[in-house]
C-alpha cells in the first residue's frame, strides 16, 4: 500500500500493542477458515460414513472432512480423509 | 454514475455517524448531490450531528411505507449546497428495513440526480446493518486501533464480499477503505496501541485515511456541524484528506506520527 510505504519499519514492540496483534492475528485467521467452511459439511461426513460402511466396519470418527478455501488461487478444496482399520 | 458509500464497522462508538457526516458534507462540498442516508432505525443520531434534527418531519421508514414521499422526507443541509440527509425513524425497530423497500430508495434518489449515496449503518450484524451494506458499491469500513474493533472490521469485511447484492450477483466485489479514526500517535509510539501498520497487516484493506483522536470532534458534534468544516482542526483536516483520496486525489498521512516536542519549545512551554 503506497501510502505506508514510507513510515513502515520494523521495530522489537514492548508495549502491550504486540500482545493484541498477536492474539487477533490468530482469531482472525480461526475465523477466516470457520466462515468458508459450509453448513452442510457435518451432514455431508455422515453421509460419507454411511457408505463406507456398506463395506467396512468404521467409526463416525474414522473420518474427517475440511473445507480449505484458498482464496488467492481462486479455489477451494474438500479434504476427505478416512482411516481404515487394519486387517478388516 | 451514482455510487452508494456504506460507512460501516460491526462494532458500535467506532465514529460511524461521525464519518459519515463528515464525508457526507466534504463530498457536497467537490459540488456533487450527496445524500447521508441513518440507517440506525430506532436510534437516530445523524441529524444532530450535522445539526438538523429540528427540520426532520419524515423519515427513511416513512418514505419506504408511502407515508411520505422522498421530497417530503429529504432534510437539506442549510450549510453545505448540494447535501441532504433521509433520516432515521426513532420510533420503528430495524425490520421494519426491507431489501425490496431500501431498494426503491436508492433507486429513487439515483433518479433524482444524487451521485454519493451514503449509508450511515447501525452497529452490529443484523437487519439494519445488513440493509446498509447490502447494495453498496464501496464501504468505509471504520475502526479503531483497538482488539475489539478490528476483529469487528474483519467480520463485517466478510460480510460485505458473501452478503452484498454485488457479491450474490456476481458483480466486480464491493470496493473495500480502511479508515481508522481516533488514532493516538502518541500512545502508538509508546507501543501501548495498535499501529496504522499492525491494522493494515491484518485487515488486508486498502487505507482511505487515518483520523486523530481530537477533542475538535466533540466540540463539533455539540454545534452539530461536522468536523470537515473546521479546517483548523487535525480531524477535519484529515477527514478532508480522506475524502480527496476518495475522490482519486493523492495526499500524505498526514497527524500519524508522535512530535516530541523539541528543546527549545519544551524550555519555554511552547
Ligand atoms: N476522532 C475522534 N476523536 C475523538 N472522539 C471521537 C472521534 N471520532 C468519534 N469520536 C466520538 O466517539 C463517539 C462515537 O462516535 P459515533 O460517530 O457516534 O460512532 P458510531 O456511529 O460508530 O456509533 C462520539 O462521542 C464521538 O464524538
Ligand atoms: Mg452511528
Amino acid at each position: 500500500m503506497g501510502l505506508l510505504s514510507y513510515f513502515r519499519k520494523e521495530s522489537p514492540k514492548k508495549g502491550s500493542a504486540k500482545l493484541a496483534k498477536d492474539r487477533l492475528q490468530i482469531i482472525v485467521a480461526h475465523e477466516h477458515s470457520s466462515a468458508a467452511s459450509p453448513a452442510y459439511l457435518p451432514e455431508l461426513q455422515c453421509e460419507i460414513v454411511a457408505v463406507i460402511r456398506k463395506y467396512m466396519d468404521i467409526s463416525s470418527d474414522d473420518v474427517k472432512c475440511e473445507f480449505i478455501d484458498k482464496a488467492e488461487d481462486g479455489i477451494s478444496v474438500l479434504e476427505v480423509n478416512v482411516a481404515l482399520p487394519r486387517n478388516k | 454514475m451514482a455510487k452508494v458509500i456504506v460507512v460501516t464497522s460491526g462494532k458500535g462508538g467506532v465514529g460511524k455517524t461521525t464519518s459519515s457526516a463528515a464525508i457526507g458534507t466534504g463530498l457536497a462540498l467537490t459540488g456533487a448531490k450527496t445524500v447521508v442516508i441513518d440507517f440506525d432505525i430506532g436510534l437516530r443520531n445523524l441529524d444532530l450531528i450535522m445539526g438538523c434534527e429540528r427540520r426532520v418531519v419524515y423519515d427513511l421508514i416513512n418514505v419506504i411505507n408511502g407515508e411520505a414521499n422522498l421530497q417530503q422526507a429529504l432534510v437539506k443541509d442549510k450549510r453545505t449546497p448540494g447535501l441532504y440527509i433521509l433520516p432515521a425513524s426513532q420510533t420503528r425497530n430495524k425490520d421494519a428495513l426491507s431489501k425490496e423497500g431500501v431498494e426503491k430508495v436508492i433507486n429513487d434518489l439515483k433518479a433524482d440526480g444524487f451521485e454519493y449515496i451514503i449509508c450511515d449503518s447501525p452497529a452490529g450484524i443484523e437487519q439494519g446493518a445488513m440493509m446498509a451494506l447490502y447494495f453498496a458499491d464501496e464501504a468505509i469500513v471504520t475502526t479503531n486501533p483497538e482488539v475489539s474493533s478490528v476483529r469487528d472490521s474483519d467480520r463485517i469485511t466478510g460480510m460485505l464480499s458473501s452478503k452484498s447484492k454485488r457479491s450474490e450477483m456476481q458483480l466486480n466485489p464491493v470496493k473495500v477503505h480502511l479508515l481508522i479514526t481516533r488514532y493516538c500517535p502518541e500512545r502508538v509510539e509508546k507501543e501501548e496501541m495498535l499501529s496504522i501498520e499492525d491494522i493494515d497487516d491484518l485487515l488486508g484493506i486498502d487505507l482511505l485515511g487515518v483520523i486523530p483522536e481530537s477533542q475538535d470532534v466533540l466540540s463539533a458534534s455539540n454545534l452539530g456541524e461536522p468536523v470537515i468544516l473546521n479546517q483548523d482542526s487535525d480531524a477535519g483536516k484529515a477527514y478532508q484528506d480522506a475524502v480527496d483520496r476518495l475522490i482519486g486525489i493523492e495526499r500524505e498521512l498526514r497527524f500519524v506520527k508522535f512530535e516530541k516536542k523539541g528543546f527549545l519549545s519544551r524550555l519555554f512551554g511552547a
